[in-house]
């Protein structure tokens, strides 16, 4: 009986193919939409969490200032570290495996007639260990240059791009403010990581080439530290607190005028917002599918009136309510779940293509997909319901004699 | 349901004093005022009478499609009038056919999946049912249009496919709501030799509502109604 039914109502749906298509692009849309959504959101979560494992999972900053999103805020009691910092949480915090210093300035490089901003970062190899980050071609920095502070470089991908195109670097020299700089190696790509921030985008320098010649003093503003991961990174972190709290001479009860950031942390918080995003936006696309729902009821309900004779052959000849009832409800439920399938489909090729525009990775989650389609036909059941029991309550008189 | 084996002893339909009276408070119409008549299992009767004298009003209460306002209505011996709208439905689907003056086959349906229509609500099986409609439209001459759609029959093709419909569910009683209405008189006079025969041969009880005294004469008894009530009830003495 059943089998039955739904064959009727794929018939019926048929039969009006272009009405029919026409009804379902309501949920068409909204089903599409939530995909879209979903599968980008998830994209970006994915690619969040990997570009941050990419700085390293059991990475630990320090900055000075207060912790907080965005640019270090420029307080009065903003301390800048010292290389003896660095030396001391390297040598005396257990689980540390590096301690990077950096001394990171916004600077812009020229060749030629070409020229690019991008954060300078005067470090040394400790950085490129911590974040396990090679060059491919050139060399790293020899000890010689970084006591010396000479003006060498490495450049990121990026920057070799927008200055040299494809060609090799090495060898070149570009100009940093008015220090004229060898180029010795380039930096393997890292790739980027969806929020703007380009990894690539970055000129390295020996940590006192940036101290003397570009900003004038012996500072450090960031400590990169790379963490044993057989430690815990909670207790590494307060024990790098502790030991910074000491040596910067903080009393017992004023706060921290520095912050350690866990790259954990981030790349969870940062999933957490994308998160919340893609939910935004998909409940935002899900208002269509009620929409689309309402476009089917309001088809049901033309249909029913249409079929008011047909109705009443099937009551006249021994059809119970309920019989004629699913006939309609199965009919509604069968269109939007066709609805829902040319939803998906739409919604899958629309998130690969915009995937590959916005760099974003396809992920292709079965759960959504599954839910899409329980989606529709919950639409179906509840938007077909009212006509299917109209159809039901139909007299078989006033039926069947209707024109 | 009884045993329908005491068809003989007792009528297969019987009226008393049924009243149907529609509207409310100063709008009410009696359209039918203590109807009293019977019909045994195996008759042909024919139904007459002007527009709304009431005849129409009898078929439906007939033809379980509606309950009367009063009086009561044994079909086959059991009390049916105030049974409710599904049970209604499971009498028709079990013991009624129906043939309607304007066909009313499903349109863009072949001939047998029209025919098949009363099997499916019976929940029987798709082979049985194919069988059963097969038969039924070679009954009524129509074995070789069974693939056809409505649209491709005469009207008197899609009246036979009707019949056929009515007759697939061996019902107790084939109500015919003036089926020569639309149709032209040679069509007429071959669709009443075919409910003569099935009446006949298959010992169907037919009830016809006509306006023709001409296809009423197919009938072995004539029921006139008038003004809500049978005006010259031959069958009184009859029953």
């Amino acid at each position: 009986m059943f089998f039955e039914t739904l064959k009727l109502s794929v018939r019926a749906i048929t039969r009006n193919a272009l009405r029919s298509i026409l009804t379902v692009l309501g949920v068409v849309i909204g089903v599409g939409a939530v995909i879209v959504m979903v599968t980008l959101g998830q994209g970006t979560t994915a690619q969040v969490t990997s570009s941050v494992a990419s700085l390293g999972s059991n990475v630990l900053l320090v900055r000075p200032g207060q912790a907080g999103f965005g640019p270090a805020s420029a307080s009065a009691d903003q301390k800048n570290f010292t290389v003896q910092d660095v030396a001391a949480v390297q040598s005396q915090v257990a689980g540390v495996i590096t301690a990077a210093p950096l001394a990171t300035r916004s600077l812009t490089a020229i060749y030629g007639s070409l020229n690019h901003a991008m954060p300078v970062y005067g470090t040394d190899n400790r950085y490129l260990q911590a974040r396990e980050w090679n060059v491919t071609s050139g060399r790293t920095f020899s000890d010689a240059d970084l006591q010396a502070g000479a003006a060498v470089c490495i450049l990121g991908n990026t920057v070799r791009q927008a200055l040299f195109g494809d060609s090799d670097p090495v060898g070149s020299l570009i100009r940093l403010k008015q220090i004229s700089c060898n180029i010795i190696g380039l930096l393997e790509t890292k790739g980027s990581s969806g929020f703007g921030a380009d990894p690539d985008d970055v000129v390295l320098t020996p940590l006192k080439m940036v101290q003397r010649r570009v900003a004038g003093n012996q500072d450090v503003n960031q400590i990169y530290i790379a963490v044993d991961k057989a430690y815990d990174i909670a207790d590494v972190q307060s024990a790098i607190e502790d030991l910074l709290r000491e040596r910067r001479g903080i009393g017992f009860n004023d706060k921290d005028n520095f912050s350690v950031m866990n790259m954990a942390e981030i790349a969870s918080v940062l999933s957490g917002i994308s998160g919340v995003l893609t939910g935004l936006l998909s409940s935002v696309a899900g208002v269509s599918l009620l929409v689309g729902g309402i476009g089917i009821m309001n088809i049901m309900l033309v249909s029913v009136t249409e079929r008011t004779r047909e109705i009443g052959i099937r009551l006249a000849i021994g059809a119970e309510a309920h019989q004629v009832l699913l006939q309609f409800l199965v009919e509604a439920v069968v269109l939007s779940l066709f609805g829902g399938v040319l939803g998906v489909l739409l919604g899958l090729g629309l998130a690969a293509l915009g995937g590959q525009f916005l760099h974003v990775p396809f992920v292709f989650s079965p759960e959504i997909v599954a839910i899409a389609f329980l989606f529709s036909a919950l639409v179906g059941v509840a938007f077909g319901y009212f006509p299917a029991r109209r159809a039901a309550r139909l007299d078989p008189i006033e039926a069947l004699r209707h024109e | 349901m009884p045993a329908p084996s005491a068809a003989a002893s007792q009528p297969l339909i019987r009226f008393r004093g049924v009243t149907k009276i529609y509207g409310a408070g100063d709008a009410l119409v009696a359209a039918l005022k203590g109807v009293d008549f019977s019909v045994a299992s195996g008759e042909f009767v024919a139904v007459m009478g002007p527009s709304g004298s009431g005849k129409s009003t009898a078929m439906n209460i007939l033809g379980c499609l509606d309950s009367p306002t009063d009086g009561s209505y044994e079909f086959m011996g059991a009390s049916v009038g105030a049974l409710n709208r599904d049970q209604r439905a499971l009498l028709r689907r079990n013991f009624i056919g129906f043939v309607f003056q304007g066909f009313n086959l499903l349109p863009r349906t072949s001939a047998v999946e029209n025919v098949e229509l009363p099997l499916v609500y019976r929940g029987m099986a798709a082979q049985e049912r194919r069988k059963l409609a097969l038969e039924a439209l070679a009954k009524v001459g129509l074995a070789e249009r069974a693939d056809h759609e409505p649209n491709e029959l005469s009207g008197g093709q899609q009246q036979r496919v009707a019949i056929a419909r009515a007759i697939v569910t061996q019902p107790k009683v084939m109500l015919a709501d003036e089926p020569t209405g639309n149709l032209d008189t040679a069509t007429s006079v071959d669709v009443m030799n075919l409910l003569t025969t099935l009446n006949r041969r298959d010992g169907i009880t037919v009830v016809m509502v006509t306006h023709e005294p001409d296809m009423a004469a197919y009938a072995g008894r004539t029921i006139h109604f008038l003004d809500g009530r049978i005006a010259a009830p031959p069958s009184a003495q009859a029953a």
